[in-house]
This record gives C-alpha cells, structure tokens and sequence, in this order.
C-alpha cells in the first residue's frame, strides 16, 4: 500500500465526447470515469455509490448503453458517446422520463434517480413499448433503497406511452 | 472512497504484442477487457499491479458456420447472450452469459474475460482494511487459508458461468502467446487451486472460443444465488447433451462454484448415456452429479445447502433440455 503512492502519476490528454460536446481533459489513467465526470468536469448528475459495480448509481450510458462508471476508464471510451444524466434534457425540456418521474414521485432520496433514468432511456431507444417484465430486466443493475420500485416502473410505463 | 491504485495503462495493437508486454512486465502486469472484476479487485487492494495492458484490440465478433460458432473473446456478455444463433445452437450458453452479473455489467464483461475470471473466497473478496482486521489469507498478504486452516492450499472458489458451460458444450480456446498460437480445451483451462487456478501460461491471451455445432445439441445453464439480478454463482449446472431421438447418445455435465475449478459430474454422464430423459432418470443423474460437490464455508449462504443444492440445479437443468423439442413427456 505504502509503495503505491510513491508511484509516478501517468497521465493523458483524452478528448471525452460527453453529452455531443468534445472535452479535451488531461486525467491520470487511474482516474475512473465516474471520478473524472464528478471531479474533472463537473458533472455531479452522475452519483458516487458502491464504487464496485454493484448498485447501478454511477449508471451512464456509452454508446447507448448502460455502463457503470465507476467501473470505465475514460482511456477505454475515448471517442465513444458517453451520456449523463446532465445530458437528457435539451434545454429547459425535460426528457419525457424525467417528466414521468416528477409527476408519478418515482423518487424519494433521488440518489438513484440518474442511473435509473439512464438504464431506461436506454431501454425506450431499444424497445419502446416494453413489458413490466422487461423494464424490471431494463433496471435490474439499478438498486432503489426507498420506493420499491413500483413508481419508478409506472413512470417509465407513462413515459413509454407519451413518446410512442 | 475506494480509488484505484496508480498504475500505467498500455495499449497494445495485438494479442502477440500484448503477450509481449506481459512477458517483460511479469507479475506486476494484469490484462484488462471489460474490467468488471478487475477493477473492484484492484480498489480492494487484492491485485497489486502497475500496469494494466489493455486487450481493446479483442474482436467482438460471432461467426456461425455449419459446424461451429466462433465468438471473439472481445464479446461482450450481452452481445453473447443476445445474438440468436448462440440462442438457438447453444442455448445454455447464451443462458450462462445472460446470468452474469447485472444488465450494465454485461455490456462492458466480455466472454474471455468471464472465462478468465478470478476465484472468489468470503475471506478474500474485502476491503484491504477488512482484510488487514481479519487476519490475510493465504491468497493475498497471508500465509494460511482462513476456511481450512489446516490445509495446504486455497479453496477459493470458481465463479465463472460461462466456463462450466463452454466446457460441457466441448468448447475450445485460442491463446496467442510470445511462442504463438495455439488451441486449448476450455476443460484443460484451470488447476484445482484456488490461487493458480488457471492452467495458460501468463502471457497468454484468450482470444476467442470455438464452439461445435453437432445435430441433436441441447444444452443449459441453471444459476444459484441469493440476489437473481446480480450475484456470482454460488452452485450452478451447465448441461450439454447430444440426442438421438429420445435417447441421450452423449452427455456433459459441468458444475459451478462448488470447487477451484468448473467440476466435471462424470458418473452422471455414465449413467445417462443410452437412456431416455425420463423423470426417475433425471433424478439419479441428479443425486449422482451432486456427489462430487463438495463446497465449502467460503461462498454466500450455507455450504450445507449450497451442496443439498447441487442436486436440485442438476435436476432443473436436465428438465430444461426436456422442455427443449423433442423432450420427454412428463
């Protein structure tokens, strides 16, 4: 442990393609994407859980797909769509899900609410009219300690029924 | 927090470049595909390493041919578990890929990297600082093994889904090393040791899997574990049988979790070559299948119902090939 910090820092120029805008960032190669999003960009949406793949809150999507951040170097996506939860609304309008989640009170503490809303935007794209079962399949990376899922289900039902 | 360690990331263009780097690296080098695993491990402090050589140059194609399926080890889990030829030719295989971990996870794990996966002990999978409290073990920082202290070795256990099931479809690896390419069954894959669990040389890649198609193939994959979205397999039944008409004319049976390596249930087969997938059959070639499984008190819940558990996966597996067509009527 002690000899791990005497290590020389590598560090890297890498343009992040975060949320259609290109982000040139000088990050050490160590740094996870979820602490570069947090600490180098400034992009708080994206929440600091487990830090070990397990509960789903570091959730963003690459290429379209949910991937936890916490577990991504940004060396391995540069080049790749990287979305945040920063990046759903276009504007002063909301995504159709984040409008779905506000009305229903699909959250409590809302620290899940963004990766949850990522895993489901991803879902909608790939499938718009899905199943209870399949949203459930959709989220079933993303832990909730507070609602019991159900709101979050039925506000992603809603939303899937406004955008198709 | 838990931060990664400082470490170099290289970027190979190739597999023979990347043994390369391995070679002159040593042990203080790890490869890296999805890093699903690895990155946990490395924030728990159970790699020490300096350098990551990074395998993004892996294919991440699926080519089907008439008598086999090639998947590039770059494959992501999902892809796997989703690409219909894998579902209809080797349905348990996809099942197995499907079951790993949690939706995001499998968009970033790859299939080579699922079959190169670490062991996994209750005693080792902890924070350095838990670790440090409890006393290391002999898989990292320590001398002894915490689950039998009195024995010679790890029991750390395999945790693979896709391995047990690559190995009873007859699956095959290519690994490029610095000596070149070559082939290896996915069987003669691993060691029974829970620290050196991996029969390849260190600086070799996997770089993708053959499977066989044979006319009559059926095949499936049952899970144990406490939380169905997320968890490592703590007992698991990866079966693969050849059918002539109603009767079994070939069999495997390959059982997770349940020791160092994916555990061969040979008697089962004996005993199930020739006869019909009848509902008494399934059952003695469950109870036979369990016998070997021996687990211990190093995985989630109870080894004692872990192993009574054995029995019944085996069981749910063979009834999964029933249900597939041609199955027997119950």
């Amino acid at each position: 442990m002690k000899e791990e910090i005497l290590r020389d820092v590598e560090r890297a120029v890498l343009t992040l393609n975060v949320n259609g805008e290109p982000a040139q960032l000088l990050v050490p190669v160590h740094k996870t994407l979820l602490e570069v999003l947090r600490e180098d960009m400034q992009l708080t949406g994206t929440k600091h859980g487990c830090e070990l793949g397990e509960c789903g809150t570091c959730t963003v999507l690459i290429d379209g797909k949910p991937h936890l951040s916490c577990l991504v170097l940004p060396i391995q996506v540069e080049g790749r769509a990287i979305t945040t939860v920063e990046g759903m609304a276009s504007g002063s309008d909301l995504d159709p899900l984040q409008t779905a989640f506000a009305e229903i009170g699909a959250a409590q503490c809302g620290y899940c609410t963004p990766g949850i809303l990522l895993s489901a935007r991803s879902l909608l794209e790939e499938n718009p009219r899905p199943s209870r079962g399949e949203i459930k399949e959709a989220l079933a990376g993303n832990l909730c300690r507070c609602t019991g899922y159900t709101k979050i289900v039925e506000a992603i039902e809603l939303a899937a029924g406004r955008m198709a | 927090m838990l931060r990664l360690p400082r470490f170099k990331y290289l970027r190979p263009r190739s597999a023979r470049e990347a043994a390369g780097m391995a070679a002159e690296k040593g042990a203080r080098a790890m490869f890296v595909a999805g890093g699903t695993d690895l990155y946990p491990k490395l924030k728990r402090r159970q790699f020490e390493v300096d350098t990551l050589i990074g395998l993004d140059f892996l294919g991440h194609d699926i080519r089907n041919g008439s008598t086999e399926c090639v998947i590039d080890a770059g494959v992501t889990l999902s892809a796997a578990s989703r690409d219909s030829h894998l579902k209809g030719g080797f349905g348990g295989y996809a099942e197995a890929a499907g079951l790993v971990s949690s939706p995001p996870l499998r968009n970033a794990g790859t299939i080579g990297g699922n079959l190169c996966v670490d062991t996994r002990c209750n005693y080792y999978d902890m924070t350095y600082e838990w670790r440090k409290a409890a006393g290391f073990c002999m898989k990292k920082d320590g001398d002894i093994c915490l689950v039998a202290p009195s024995s010679p070795r790890c029991w750390a256990v395999s945790s693979s889904d896709t391995a047990p099931m690559a190995i009873a479809l007859g699956g095959v690896v290519t690994l490029v090393g610095l000596d070149g390419e070559r082939e290896l069954p996915v069987s003669a894959l691993y060691r029974d040791d829970g620290i050196e669990y991996m029969a390849k040389r260190p600086d070799e890649v996997v770089t993708s899997l053959r499977l066989r198609a044979e006319p009559g193939l059926r095949s499936a994959y049952v899970k144990l574990r406490r939380r169905g979205s997320i968890d490592f397999p703590i007992a698991g039944a990866a079966v693969a049988a050849r059918m002539e008409g109603d009767t079994i004319a070939a069999c495997r049976i390959v059982l997770s979790a349940v020791a160092s390596y994916p555990l061969d249930a040979e008697a089962a087969c004996t005993f199930l070559k020739g006869r019909r997938l009848d509902r008494e059959t399934v059952q003695e070639a469950a109870e036979l299948a369990a016998k070997p499984a021996k687990p211990l008190d190093n995985a989630d819940l109870s080894h004692f119902w872990r192993k009574r558990m054995v029995r019944v996966v085996v069981e749910q597996a063979l009834e999964r090939l029933s249900d597939q067509p041609g199955g027997f009527d119950s």
